[in-house]
């Protein structure tokens, strides 16, 4: 259930690896190609060179980058994504981070406080209470995976659309950006932002959210797989600056809609 | 009678005249379509290692994409040629009429007599250019199959997009067992298909160089 993280490396790939890591910088691209080099053997059943190699990783990010607009031309703002009846909640729902469950971050929520930053009017930095005494919606929706499973839970917070607008964030900027109290950073396009769905989880299943699914605040976005659900969120910025996230800049594509 | 009779001896003739059994298009459209399955079926194994659903994996050194984010890459860079060389294989035969021309009429008597000739390995291979019973029923079907496929596979890619035709296949959880099953059959084909060609191997000279 969890995301795992594999390397697998050809014994005869190693050297050459060794070359294409001292031309990259970046550690997160750094670790895209390392992952995907191997492509099942191919570049070495082929011959390729890691320029070989290193060409078709940036063939494939460009296509990933189309995919991004496609995605964004698909997207329909008001189309709601299916909502399930209560008896088909999937119990117990499962964990998933990048990391295991025993190293879920304890957040202190009488201490967190929601910063905000980049086109936003109105900055100051948000409670737990003032998110509370927001007007509250929730859902039952499915959660789908990258890895392909998919679990049916319930959610309740705060309309992210209603959020944005309170505090005044520029609805016309291109990316809405988040990072987390466990390292976790992921961005998203604006029209998932305002759409009706996108909440700012506050509760799962009527009870506070629990620390393993995000205390003390998730955006959840069921038109959108898991990884773009980021978890134990403490900064929201508006930006018109593309910024990733963490999956994202190792070759998860981006839009990541459902 | 005469008439058909000296059809039937003209047909040498002509076919000597005129050798070429797979136009150029088509070919070019064979190998792209080979191309695209073959990276979609070995990306898509990697994608099904994940999560191991039914319960097995796929052997890791016959899959694509190194990891699963290197495998999802893959897989949606080669679902827009199989999608767009496809639609075009499609609408070219609809529009020409060879659709119709060279896969129909598919009749079950005539398939079961050409299937018990094949398998008494009796079938004829006179003109390439004239599919029998039996080919055009695993052709017919390929193309279903890939038809379901990318239905399918819309469904996983965009299931709150689609909502019609995510009902129609069961919901995300239906499409995911629809496509891996209609990934089997496609695999199926692809074995009878090879081991045909292996059989007629002039089959696989005239794919590649028309006649």
């Amino acid at each position: 259930m969890k995301l795992k993280r594999e390397i697998i490396l050809p014994g005869d790939g190693e050297l050459m690896l060794q070359d294409a890591m001292k031309r990259l910088a970046q550690p997160s691209r750094r670790a895209f190609l390392q992952r995907s080099l191997t492509l099942g053997g191919l570049s070495l059943l082929t011959g390729c060179t890691t320029n070989d190699a290193d060409s078709i990783e940036q063939a494939l990010t460009s296509i990933s980058r189309l995919n991004d607009r496609a995605q964004a031309w698909l997207f329909d703002p008001n189309r709601l994504a299916p909502t399930y009846p209560a008896s088909m909640i999937t119990r117990p729902f499962p964990f998933n981070a990048y990391y295991e469950e025993d190293e879920v971050r304890e957040v202190d929520g009488g201490a967190w406080r929601l910063e905000l930053s980049g086109l936003i009017a109105d900055r100051k930095p948000w409670t737990l209470e003032q998110l509370r005494a927001m007007p509250q919606q929730s859902q039952i929706t499915r959660h789908i995976c990258v890895e392909g499973w998919s679990a049916i839970g319930h959610w309740g917070g705060v309309p992210f659309a209603q959020f944005l607008r309170r505090v005044g964030a520029d609805l016309s900027a291109k990316y809405v950006g988040f990072k987390c109290a466990d390292d976790y950073f992921t961005s998203i396009d604006m029209a998932t932002a305002l759409h009706p769905q996108t909440l700012m989880a506050l509760t799962y299943d009527g009870e506070t959210l629990p620390p393993r699914y995000g205390y003390p605040m998730k955006l959840r976005m069921p038109t959108k797989l898991g990884y773009k659900n980021p978890k134990h969120v403490q900064a929201i910025f508006v930006t018109n600056t593309y910024s990733g996230g963490y999956w994202e800049d190792q070759g998860y594509n981006w839009f990541g809609g459902s | 009678m005469k008439l058909s009779d000296s059809r039937l001896n003209d047909m040498p003739a002509v076919a000597g005249k005129s050798k070429i059994v797979h136009p150029g298009w088509l070919r070019c459209m064979h190998w792209l379509n080979a191309i695209a399955v073959l990276v979609l079926v070995t990306s898509g194994w990697r994608i099904y290692n994940a999560t191991g659903f039914l319960g097995f994996s796929i052997p890791r050194g016959i899959t694509l994409g190194g990891w699963l984010g290197g495998a999802l890459q893959w897989h949606f860079a080669a679902m827009w040629l199989l999608a767009a060389n496809g639609a075009l294989y499609l609408l070219t035969n609809l529009l020409s009429g060879r659709l119709r021309r060279q896969f129909f009429p598919i009749s079950p008597k005539q398939l079961l007599f050409d299937l018990s000739a094949a398998l008494k390995g009796k079938l004829a291979h006179a003109d390439p250019r004239h599919y029998n019973s039996v080919q055009r029923l695993a052709y017919v079907f390929v193309m279903l199959d890939c038809l379901l496929l990318l239905l399918s596979g819309l469904v996983l890619w965009k299931s709150v997009q689609f909502p019609l035709l995510r009902e129609c296949l069961g919901g995300y959880e239906g499409a995911r067992y629809i496509h891996f099953y209609a990934m089997s059959a496609l695999c199926v084909f692809i074995v009878v298909h090879v081991v045909m060609v292996a059989l007629v191997p002039r089959t696989l000279l005239a794919m590649l160089r028309g006649h």
